[in-house]
């Protein structure tokens, strides 16, 4: 019975949109073009995306694979055009194989072809191992080029700025109480995350106004977020009441 | 004569009503406030290396002019031979710009810095097409330019740019890479002398083995989130740890792991910790590559994919480990709408209070680092979390030193830790 309901309001729904396409190209709201019809599309897989408020549904999971697959041939074409196409094809197999190429093929980067290369060779079981070096260069360089990049974001950059003067003179008496706040701040919160001393006594007592700061950051930060979203939503509702269905001139 | 007398008269106040004119419009305050009138040459003009650079720049000062005003321009002129017609305008600047205190990282933080220009020229850029040695000399000449006056200087600066292999202003990153790095060497010796190192509880990582517990009991899958970030990211080798940690106590409890990924390397990476895991528990028979899957690229593709996976499998637990963007709260709110325990781990800051609305517990930034030592009790890990801790420490002691110090007018702590 439930089932049957569910199939019911997913075919309602269906007509429903139908039907109001029909009248809006037919009222020449919407223009019987590719344009009209990419309105149309947006405005369906839109609303196929929101039913999901309600339940999962058989709209959703069409949109949801549309844009999986979409996205998918996007990345391959991204890959070959901004990454295969300019970094190999065109200094490496090109002038190796055509005669009019005007330049020398670059035959260093055989070396990370080579690397690439072994990460397919994990469709084979013999070869699979293969694939480790390349996982290992990734890693290793992952790491090595995030270190000092961690150090001077994380600690340096986090620092200087920490390290002003409470009281040389110049500072305002606000100036100083809000040096002091972010000393605080800082100090407690790094406190929070030490885990190797157990938080009790003054220890605890200090970690504990590092979660107050932390908390009162994260607010800030949700309700800075949630406005952007907010404009994001307004976005989308904007298109269906102005570009679809005309309502919002 | 009387003729002579009116016409001597009359011109006179001609003479001196112009004169009145003349000296309030013309005054000398007010021509100088428009436009000096006469340029005075500035002096030290040198040409050199910008030192810590892949050999690109060329660095050129000059001392201040007393007629330094903003309707006066410095212009210079540059040319591959000392006696070649300095056609080429390398570069123009407002006289009362471009000053060395902009740039401490040549020029330190002298006093005396607010009394020099400075400013940067790249010649091949303006060199280029033409052939230019490696050793190339480039020659430069300052030219002083009013409105319809122009003084160039007698001096000819030279230099050539050369790559240097040692950034010397990065040597305080260096430092500090090497301090701790032996701070962590010396704690994973101690700690695996000393295996039963305190680590206080972290409440996320506590609620790891109930959720897992669940999912076995439940008979459902747990699903492992990957933030969108690829293995150069440290959170997302964060992640991996734990999910090493996580998949080899579901291999212990014979419970399903499913791990969603959105970068390929990520996911085979993931493939090897979950399959290395389960041959540490002695289950290799139990491992499914198919269970570490691509499911997207594309930020929400992804979403959209991991939310259907949600609602369709109902995982018992949800894990959201690594760097999320705005897909965070989509994810843990469909999460949550399945009435899956689920527990997140990121040091995305931004996103942080999504997860902590929408998750049961969530690891805060760092206790994401820490989760793979504390899950583990491995020496090794241990040993580099004390060590972290331990560098807590003295950046706190900096803090506060280096505060008091800065409020006595010493600022040479406050310089130590400058960025570049």
């Amino acid at each position: 019975m439930r089932k049957n309901s569910n199939f019911f309001i997913l075919i309602g729904t269906i007509g429903l949109f139908v039907c109001i396409n029909i009248f809006l190209m037919a009222s020449g709201k919407l223009p019987f073009s590719s344009d009209g019809f990419g309105i149309i599309l947006g405005a369906g897989l839109t609303l196929a995306i929101y039913s999901f408020l309600y339940k999962d549904n058989p709209a959703f999971k069409i949109a949801e694979n549309l844009y999986v697959g979409v996205s998918l041939g996007y990345t391959i074409i991204i890959t070959w055009f901004n990454f295969l196409k300019p970094d190999l094809y065109d200094p490496l197999i090109v002038p190796i194989f055509s005669k009019t190429a005007t330049r020398d093929p670059r035959y260093a980067l055989l070396i990370p072809s080579l690397l690439g290369i072994f990460m397919l060779l994990r469709f084979s079981k013999k070869l699979s191992w293969l694939s480790r070096w390349t996982f290992a260069f990734v890693v290793g360089l992952g790491a090595g080029v995030s270190i000092p990049r961690v150090i001077s974001a994380f600690i340096l950059e986090q620092i200087k700025p920490s390290l002003n003067p409470v009281f040389s003179g110049g500072e305002t008496m606000l100036s100083s109480i809000n040096t002091l706040l972010i000393m605080l701040g800082v100090i407690s919160v790094l406190i929070y995350f030490i885990f190797s001393v157990e938080h009790k006594g003054a220890i605890g007592k200090v970690s504990k106004i590092g979660i107050w700061f932390l908390m009162i950051s994260f607010g800030a930060s949700f309700g800075y977020t949630v406005m952007g979203r907010l404009s994001l939503l307004i976005g989308r509702i904007q298109f269906l009441l102005r570009d679809w269905l005309g309502i919002l001139q | 004569m009387l003729l002579i007398l009116i016409m001597t008269s009359v011109f006179g106040k001609l003479f001196f009503t112009a004169g009145i004119i003349f000296i309030v419009f013309f005054h000398p305050s007010v021509i100088f406030a428009q436009s000096p009138p006469f340029l005075i040459p500035p002096a030290d003009f040198k040409a050199f290396d910008t030192p810590n650079d892949a050999g690109e720049a060329i660095s050129l000062t000059w001392s201040v002019s007393p007629s330094d005003h903003p309707d006066i321009f410095y212009v210079i002129y540059t040319d591959k031979d000392k006696n070649g017609s300095f056609e080429k305008e390398a570069i123009r600047i407002k006289s009362n710009t471009g000053y060395r205190t902009s740039v401490p990282e040549i020029y330190g933080y002298k006093k005396e810095n607010g009394d020099y220009h400075h400013v940067q020229i790249f010649p091949r850029k303006i060199f280029q097409g033409e052939t230019l040695g490696k050793k190339q000399v480039y020659y430069f000449k300052l030219v002083m330019v009013a409105e319809d006056t122009k003084i160039t200087l007698d001096t000819i600066a030279s230099a050539s740019a050369r790559g240097n292999w040692l950034h010397t202003k990065k040597i305080n990153n260096f430092a500090i890479m090497i301090i701790l790095s032996a701070i962590i060497l010396y704690f994973i010796v101690h700690a695996r002398k000393n295996p039963n190192m305190f680590l206080r509880k972290i409440g996320g990582l506590d609620a790891v083995d109930d959720a897992l517990g669940r999912a076995t009991e439940m008979g459902k899958p747990v699903l492992f989130v990957h933030g969108l970030t690829g293995m150069g990211s440290i959170s997302t080798i964060a992640a991996t740890s734990i999910l090493g940690r996580i998949a080899r106590k579901i291999a212990d409890y014979d419970a399903n792991l499913k791990v969603v990924n959105n970068d390929p390397i990520v996911m085979s990476v993931s493939q090897e910790v979950v399959k290395e895991s389960y041959l540490e528990a002695g289950r290799p028979d139990a491992y499914n590559p198919d269970n570490v899957f691509l499911v997207a690229s594309e930020q929400f593709p992804y979403v959209a994919a991991v939310g259907g996976i949600m609602t369709r499998e109902r995982p018992a637990a949800n894990f959201f480990v690594g760097y999320f963007y705005a897909e965070a709260l989509i994810l843990a709110e469909t999460g949550a709408s399945t009435g899956a325990i689920q527990i997140a781990g990121t040091d995305a800051y931004t996103q942080l209070p999504f997860f902590i609305t929408t998750c049961d517990y969530t690891l805060i930034g760092e206790e994401l680092y820490a989760a793979s030592a504390y899950l583990s009790r491995e020496p090794m890990l241990m040993g580099t979390l004390r060590a972290q801790d331990v560098g807590k420490g003295i950046l706190i002691i900096i803090l506060i030193f280096g505060t008091l110090l800065a409020s006595f007018g010493l600022k040479f702590i406050t310089h130590l830790f400058e960025a570049f």
